[in-house]
């Protein structure tokens, strides 16, 4: 209903450019965002001139001079101030529809939109797509209406896209969605921007836009990976995937998580003054239930992975971890 | 001298009658109160802008640079927050220059509940105490605004911060309810409503928040605490609670509250600038009435903090068109403000420059809010660094630049010393150098795609490498600005020591608080017996010998 509300906006004018210096360039063509922008840019940069020039030329032209007293003028006058209170209301009734007209329209998912899940957590995004596979990126076909379905495990996360101009907190208990257009292959930064903790600034991700055909043939083979690779290997990708690297490095230093360097088989040291080894079930035991054993001089922060990861995950992540020395 | 009718008889001043601590702790005087309210507000500034300038020298270069982790950093984003907005901006205006010169303007002898007062005072100082008590215990990482889910669940001390705030609550009602007490039943004769001077027509509208919206706060971070000690479910998805109910609750209050923040630095900046231009303020029904408006539809907004957080779109919609709605009274003053100094006589002395500096920033500030009113426009900068940029650019250039204007107009009547002209006016030069360059360039990078309260923004420069420069453009500004603020301290506590005695009326104003000594006596001055117009300068002129302005008969 909102497209016959929406004033046609040529590209070409003023106002329709939709890169340069105050904004990102952009995956989407003409996003609607970027002329409302470019709009409010122009009428309030000339108000601002408008103020700052008549108080630079009243302090000039008025400054206080031996023998000039100040002049004799009205205290008020009802006409003026009504036109200066009329004309701004003017003004901002403008760049307050075409801010809503725009906004409808990037609210409004076009039918026939290709839907994927997004699933937020302290601190990684996992994109889940229609054949099952998880990954740590947003891959998608170019130039097709794409809806997330998005929803958090733990805190209140935001998903940003700068390129795409799209922008929803992910919250948990409750679906919220999105949709988008990206026309322009390429890879694009996706941002965590509600403020979730420790490693908020680290909650990062990458828009990979490709063609259709290059987008299913990835979509095939990166779902194929527990098949193709040595187990080891696939607990890496998994590794880094999940969002495990956020918290545990493989390096020995401590993170918001233990490290996992040559934990397995060791005898780690919990927070209630026990010891249990590392073995093949405390690790199963970690992912699927973390808060049961706490390793001394950590907190009980992480989530659960519970229907996040098949069992043969979770033995190409136990392989992993064997072989991190 | 003519006026001298007001003050019969030379009188001790304020400061040393009655003598002794005890006097000072135990008063009910209000401008004692005023005075040490003053005190603790400047140490929170203190407080505040160490905690902004670890934070600027952070976000310099990629990567930790004075801070190991985002959980340290977390720590000092919220500190600088909770303390610049509860220990500084809310309670600084009304507080310390609303208690002080508030029954001045009204030849009273005092606010109407002195004890309520006082007990305002000591309820502040619980609160500096439960917020130094929190950076004993490590720090909060929440974010000023606590939301939910992350608040109830963070190993922080969040409880502590959160009593401190609920206690720093009561004491703004304290202080909200004695003002609107007071302008209500302690006018002088003559004085009616629309011949009272605009400074108190924004502390009324100032007061009408803060008795109607504070105790939204206390109730939200009650229910917060409750969440937390006792999960009782109210906002916490994981126990059948809703996170955006706390959001709702909490801006409920929290919009609200930028207009305690600002409007008594609106009220300062149309005093300041009626005087030093030596006009009579241009339309002072349209000020009164705009403070009001900016009152009332100041509750209906705060919806506008949460446009991308899954509020519906009509909803959206409403709180969009409000919000254009309030920026509307906003507008109206800045241009009375301009006609006041048209046809002046207008000298920069440091008040002036820095109402004129508010005019400059706050004109930045408000026109940035119509780019977060815009709907479309506020999905894409929403949480950026562009927020980060108008925020302050209104809380700290309009309410920091109204609170400064203040300082130097007041200080020679609250002292009775003047202090160098000339350094406050390089230090209002410093202040506006300083605070451009520190958060204009957060404008360009948060809409390129900065967030905010990233402790690290390294993976963002391989897209955006330009965040560097200017990241580092802001950490100079921080450090000019915080530098021309403590020059503001050197300035006016050197007026201590070697400052000329301040006359009673050293630029001329025509408000009551200037016809008696400064500073004034313990008993304050009677009103006379009809109070004039408080913005009519003609018949004022400036005795050499006095260094005072006179009133010719």
């Amino acid at each position: 209903m909102f497209d016959a509300l929406h004033p046609i906006w040529p590209t070409g004018l003023p106002f329709a450019q939709t890169d340069g210096f105050w904004l990102p360039d952009a995956a989407a063509t003409n996003p609607a965002m970027d002329r409302v922008f470019n709009l409010t840019l122009v009428i309030s940069s000339l108000l601002f001139a408008l103020v700052v020039g008549l108080m630079v030329l009243f302090v000039v032209r008025y400054r206080r001079r031996p023998g000039m007293p100040p002049q004799k003028s009205a205290a008020h006058n009802l006409l003026l101030e009504i036109t200066w209170t009329a004309i701004p209301l003017l003004i901002v009734g403008v760049i307050f529809y075409q801010g809503f007209v725009a906004f409808m329209q990037m609210q409004t998912a076009p039918p026939g939109c290709y839907d994927l899940r997004v699933t937020a957590r302290q601190w990684a995004w996992q994109f889940i797509y229609p054949n099952g596979h998880v990954d740590e990126n947003l891959h998608v076909p170019a130039g097709e209406p794409v809806r997330l379905t998005m929803t958090s495990q733990d805190v209140i996360h935001g998903l940003w896209i700068p390129a795409l101009r799209v922008k929803q907190d992910v919250v948990p208990g409750r679906y919220a969605s999105l949709w988008f257009q990206a026309d322009k292959v390429g890879t694009y930064d996706l941002l965590c921007t509600q403020f979730c903790g420790d490693e908020h600034s680290n909650m990062l991700s990458t828009v990979v836009v490709q063609t259709r055909k290059d987008y299913e043939a990835w979509l095939k083979d990166a779902a194929n990976y527990l098949k193709t690779l040595p187990p080891a290997e696939a607990g890496k990708m998994l590794y880094q995937r999940r969002g495990c690297v956020q918290c545990h490095s493989i390096d020995g230093t401590a993170g918001t998580g233990p490290s996992l360097k040559g934990i397995y088989g060791k005898p780690q040291q919990l927070n209630n003054g026990a010891a249990v080894v590392a073995d093949d079930n405390y690790i199963r035991e970690s992912i699927l239930e973390p808060q049961a054993k706490i390793v001394a001089g950590y907190q009980p922060v992480m989530s659960t992975y519970k229907g996040l990861v098949s069992d043969d995950e979770i033995t190409a992540l136990i392989e992993f971890i064997k072989s991190v020395k | 001298m003519s006026m001298t009718d007001l003050s019969p008889m030379p009188s001790k001043s304020y400061l040393t009658d009655p003598p002794g601590l005890r006097a000072w702790l135990l008063t009910q005087d209000h401008k004692r109160i005023g005075l040490m309210f003053l005190a603790l507000i400047s140490t929170a500034i203190g407080l505040g802008a160490i905690f902004g300038l670890l934070i600027r020298t952070e976000l310099t270069l990629p990567g930790p640079t004075i801070v190991s982790s985002g959980h340290i950093y977390n720590r000092l984003f919220t500190l600088h927050g909770t303390i610049m907005i509860f220990l500084f901006i809310i309670p600084s205006m009304p507080a310390s220059f609303g208690n002080y010169v508030l029954p001045l303007m009204l030849g009273a002898r005092d606010v109407a509940f002195p004890r309520l007062n006082l007990a305002s005072l000591y309820l502040y100082a619980g609160g500096l105490v439960f917020f130094l008590l929190v950076l004993v215990f490590g720090g909060v990482d929440t974010g000023w605004t606590f939301y939910t889910p992350y608040s109830t669940r963070t190993a922080a001390p969040v409880i502590l911060a959160v009593v401190g705030v609920f206690i720093l609550g009561f004491s703004s009602i304290f202080t909200g309810i004695n003002f609107l007490v007071t302008i209500h039943t302690m006018r002088p004769a003559g004085m009616d409503w629309f011949r009272m001077p605009l400074f108190l027509w924004a502390l009324y509208g100032t007061a009408i928040i803060q008795v109607l919206a504070t105790p939204v706060l206390a109730i939200t971070l009650l229910l917060l605490a409750a969440e937390r000690t006792l999960g009782i479910g109210i906002f916490d998805p994981a126990l059948g609670g809703d996170p955006i109910l706390f959001q709702h609750f909490f801006w409920f209050y929290s919009h609200p509250a930028v207009y305690i923040m600002i409007l008594p630095a609106m009220g300062i900046v149309t005093e300041v600038i009626s005087v030093f231009s030596r006009k009579h303020i241009f339309g002072y029904k349209f000020i009164a009435y705009s403070s009001l408006a900016i009152a009332l539809i100041g509750f209906l907004v705060w919806g506008h903090h949460m446009f991308v957080s899954s509020q519906s779109p009509l909803v959206g919609m409403i709180f969009s068109a409000l919000t254009f709605a309030v920026a509307i009274p906003s507008a109206i003053k800045v241009f009375n403000w301009l006609a006041t100094m048209y046809k002046g006589s207008i000298t920069l002395a440091p008040p002036m420059c820095f109402a004129l500096i508010f005019i400059f920033l706050f004109g930045v500030g408000g026109l940035t809010g119509l780019f977060l009113g815009a709907l479309a426009i506020d999905v894409h900068v929403h949480d950026t660094a562009f927020v980060v940029a108008h925020f302050h650019y209104t809380m700290a250039g309009g309410a920091l630049m109204g609170f400064l204007a203040g300082l130097y107009y007041w200080w020679p009547k609250i002292t009775g010393r003047m202090y160098s002209i000339a350094l406050g006016q390089i230090a209002a030069l410093t202040i506006f150098i300083g605070f451009n360059l520190t958060y204009f360039p957060q404008f360009i990078i948060g809409s390129r795609g900065m967030p905010r309260r990233y402790f690290d923004y390294t993976r963002l420069l391989e897209a955006h490498p330009e965040f560097t420069f200017y990241q580092i453009l802001s950490t100079i500004g921080g450090f000019l600005l915080v530098g021309g603020l403590v020059l503001v301290a050197f300035t006016l506590l050197r007026s201590l020591v070697v400052g000329p005695k301040a006359s009673q009326n050293p630029w001329g104003a025509a408000t009551l608080e200037w016809q008696c000594d400064s500073p004034p006596p313990h008993q304050n001055a009677a009103a006379p017996a009809l109070v004039g117009d408080c913005y009519d300068f003609d018949n004022f002129q400036f005795d050499e010998k006095t260094r005072s302005y006179v009133k010719l008969p």
